[in-house]
C-alpha cells in the first residue's frame, strides 16, 4: 500500500497516498515521528509533503537499498501504531481595515458582509498539510468554499509579515515579508519564524491551526508582547 | 583566535555570495539547502588552503570582483577560470598561494565555467545560521547580512601568525581536476514522475540536446531544445519534494534543472535528477551552450559518488599549506 522510490542519488521517496487527505496526512505525521525516533544514520533529513515523504541521505554511508530495506521494516510498525495527538495552535488575528486592505473585496467577490467572512475564517481547525514556498509557509486545509477568492490580478510588491491570506481555495499565512498574490484579510502579531531563535518555527507539518479574532489594540498589545518574548503561545492537544 | 579584515570589495562583479556546503536540517520547514553551486570546487578549495571541506568561502559568479587583500592569507581558487590576477601578475587555479596586505586580487578574460571559488585559509568570518554561513538571498539569511557583496564591504577572517611556518604550496592531482569543458553528457536518475509524460517526451529527453538559456541563475537552470509533452496534458502534480539537480518540466515543456537555491517543493512533474558527481557539469556550463543527458542505475550513481567522498577524504593529505 506504500511506494518506495529512489529520488536521484541522494533521495528516497515513500508515498502514501494519492490524494490530498487527513488520512495521509497522519501517516506522514506518524512516519515522520518514527524516522525521529529512530535516528538512522546516514539520514541528513526529510521533507514531508501532501502525500510523500522524500528522506535526504549520505550514500557513502547508507546505499539506497540499505535504506530501503530499513524503511521497509519502519513502515510494518506504522501501521500497529497508535498515532500520537496533534497540537492545535491558536493564532490570534486582527481583521481590521489596517491589517486587511482585500477583506472587503472577498466580501463582495463572495456576496457575504466582512463580518460573514470573518466568523466563516475564524470557525475551522486547519490542518497544516505541509509547510514550503517560503520559509514556515503553511499549506493549509479545510477552509471553506464560501470564502473562496482568486488571487490578486496584480500581485503586491511587498506584503507584511503576518499576513493572513486567501487563494483560490487555500487560506495561509505569510511568515516572511515577501510579494505575494494573494487576498489579505488579515494579520497576526505572531512570528512563524525567527531566525534567532533556537527553534525558529512555530508550525510543523501535520498539527492544526485556529484563528482568533482580536481587535487593533489587542494586536498591538500582542505586538510587543511577541517582540519582547513575553507572549506565551496557546498550544493545546488535538 | 582573532578575527581580522581580510578583503575590502572594490569590484563587487555580477554576484558574490558567502557560501558553504548548505544549510541542512530545515527543508520540511520550506527553508532552502543553498551553499555552493558546485560543490566539488568548494571543497577543494577549502582542502587546498588547510580548512574544514564545510568552511565558508565566496562564490564569485563569472569573475568581475575586484578585491583588496587587508591581510597577508593563504588563499586557492576553484571552479570557473576567468584568468584571475594578483597586482596584475596571473593567479593560477587549484592551487593554494600566499597573498599579501595590500594586494589586488582581479578577474580578467573568461576561459570557462560559470562559478570560481575563493577559499581562505581560516575561512569567512561570518555567523552561522541555523547551522550554516551559507547565502539565502530568498529570505536574507545567513553569509554577508543574507545579501550578495557591494562595494567598500569589508569581509573578515581569522587572523593567523605565518611568522615561523614554512609555506608549502598545494596542489590537485591532475586526475582529480573536473574537466569542464568536455562534452560529456550529463547522467541523470529518471522520474518520479515518470508517468506524466509521453514515451516519446522520455526518449526526446534522453536523447537530443537542450541549449542552457540565459534566464538561469543560482535557482536553476532554464533549457530550450525539443518540446517535452506531457501525457494527457498532465502538468501538475501535487506539491512535492525536489533535490538538487532535479530537472522539472513545466506546461509549456520546457525543462528546469533545480539547483542550490532552488525552494523545497515545487508542482511539476519531475523527469530526472542529475546525479550528484555531475552538478559540477553542470552548474559549470554557460548559457548558449548544450546539455544532453542519459540515464543511470542508482547503484552507478552511488558508487561514483563513494569514489568521489573517498577522494576527498584521502585528499585531506593536502591540508596545511604551512607546516
Amino acid at each position: 500500500m506504500f511506494q518506495i522510490y529512489p529520488f536521484g542519488d541522494s533521495g528516497l521517496s515513500i508515498r502514501f497516498g494519492k490524494t490530498i487527505s487527513s488520512k495521509t496526512n497522519q501517516y506522514i505525521r506518524s512516519f515522520s515521528m518514527l524516522l525521529r525516533e529512530e535516528n538512522t544514520q546516514g539520514i541528513v533529513e526529510w521533507i514531508p509533503t501532501f502525500t510523500s515523504i522524500t528522506i535526504i541521505y549520505d550514500s557513502s554511508i547508507l546505499s539506497y537499498h540499505e535504506l530501503k530495506k530499513r524503511m521497509t521494516i519502519l513502515l510494518k510498525k506504522l501501521v500497529q501504531m497508535k498515532l500520537p495527538s496533534a497540537q492545535l495552535h491558536i493564532i490570534p488575528t486582527c481583521y481590521e481595515e489596517e491589517y486587511a486592505p482585500d477583506l472587503s473585496y472577498v466580501a463582495k467577490f463572495n456576496g457575504l458582509s466582512k463580518d460573514e467572512v470573518i466568523a466563516i475564517h475564524t470557525q475551522p481547525y486547519y490542518l497544516i498539510y505541509m509547510i514550503g514556498f517560503t520559509p514556515g509557509f503553511p499549506y493549509l486545509g479545510g477552509m471553506s468554499k464560501r470564502i473562496a477568492t482568486p488571487r490578486l490580478s496584480k500581485p503586491r510588491m511587498n506584503t507584511p509579515a503576518g499576513s493572513v491570506g486567501i487563494a483560490g481555495e487555500q487560506t495561509g499565512i505569510y511568515p516572511l515579508a515577501s510579494p505575494g498574490g494573494w487576498q489579505i484579510i488579515g494579520r497576526t502579531p505572531l512570528k512563524l519564524f525567527d531566525p534567532t531563535n533556537e527553534h525558529p518555527f512555530l508550525l510543523e507539518a501535520g498539527n492544526f491551526i485556529k484563528f482568533v479574532q482580536v481587535d487593533s489594540s489587542d494586536y498591538r498589545k500582542l505586538e510587543k508582547e511577541v517582540e519582547k518574548g513575553t507572549y506565551s503561545y496557546i498550544i493545546r492537544d488535538y | 583566535m582573532i578575527h581580522c579584515e581580510l578583503f575590502r570589495i572594490i569590484k563587487p562583479g555580477l554576484s558574490t555570495t558567502v557560501q558553504d556546503l548548505g544549510r541542512f536540517g530545515y527543508q520540511r520547514y520550506g527553508v532552502g539547502v543553498s551553499g555552493a553551486m558546485d560543490s566539488y570546487a568548494l571543497q577543494i578549495a577549502n582542502i587546498l588552503v588547510g580548512n574544514d571541506r564545510n568552511a565558508s568561502v565566496l562564490e564569485i559568479t563569472q569573475g568581475g570582483l575586484e578585491i583588496q587583500i587587508l591581510q597577508d592569507c593563504v588563499i586557492a581558487l576553484t571552479g570557473a577560470d576567468f584568468s584571475a590576477q594578483i597586482d596584475a601578475q596571473h593567479f593560477p587555479m587549484w592551487k593554494s598561494l600566499r597573498a599579501k596586505a595590500g594586494q589586488l586580487l582581479s578577474f580578467g578574460q573568461p576561459k570557462y565555467g560559470m562559478y570560481t571559488y575563493l577559499a581562505v585559509a581560516g575561512g569567512i568570518d561570518v555567523p552561522v545560521v541555523m547551522g550554516s554561513r551559507s547565502t539565502y538571498m530568498r529570505a536574507n539569511l545567513g553569509g554577508f547580512h543574507g545579501r550578495a557583496l557591494k562595494k567598500n564591504d569589508v569581509i573578515l577572517g581569522r587572523s593567523i601568525d605565518y611568522s615561523n611556518k614554512k609555506f608549502i604550496s598545494k596542489r590537485v592531482p591532475p586526475m582529480f581536476l573536473p574537466n569542464y569543458q568536455t562534452e560529456r553528457k550529463i547522467r541523470v536518475i529518471v522520474g518520479p514522475d515518470l508517468l506524466h509524460f509521453t514515451k516519446e517526451a522520455i526518449q526526446t529527453f534522453l536523447s537530443e540536446e537542450f541549449e542552457l538559456t540565459t534566464t538561469s541563475d543560482r535557482m536553476g537552470y532554464r533549457l530550450k531544445g525539443p518540446t517535452l509533452g506531457h501525457m494527457d496534458g498532465r502538468a501538475d502534480i501535487l506539491s512535492d519534494a525536489i533535490m538538487p539537480g532535479t530537472i522539472q518540466v513545466p506546461g509549456n515543456g520546457d525543462p528546469i534543472i533545480l539547483l542550490a537555491d532552488r525552494q523545497t517543493t515545487g508542482g511539476f512533474p519531475r523527469i530526472a535528477t542529475v546525479i550528484t558527481v555531475d552538478l559540477p557539469y553542470v552548474v559549470q556550463r554557460r548559457p548558449g551552450e548544450q546539455l544532453s543527458f542519459e540515464a543511470v542505475t542508482v547503484e552507478e550513481a552511488q558508487k561514483l559518488y563513494r569514489e568521489k567522498e573517498k577522494f576527498i577524504k584521502a585528499s585531506n593529505i593536502l591540508r596545511n599549506s604551512y607546516s
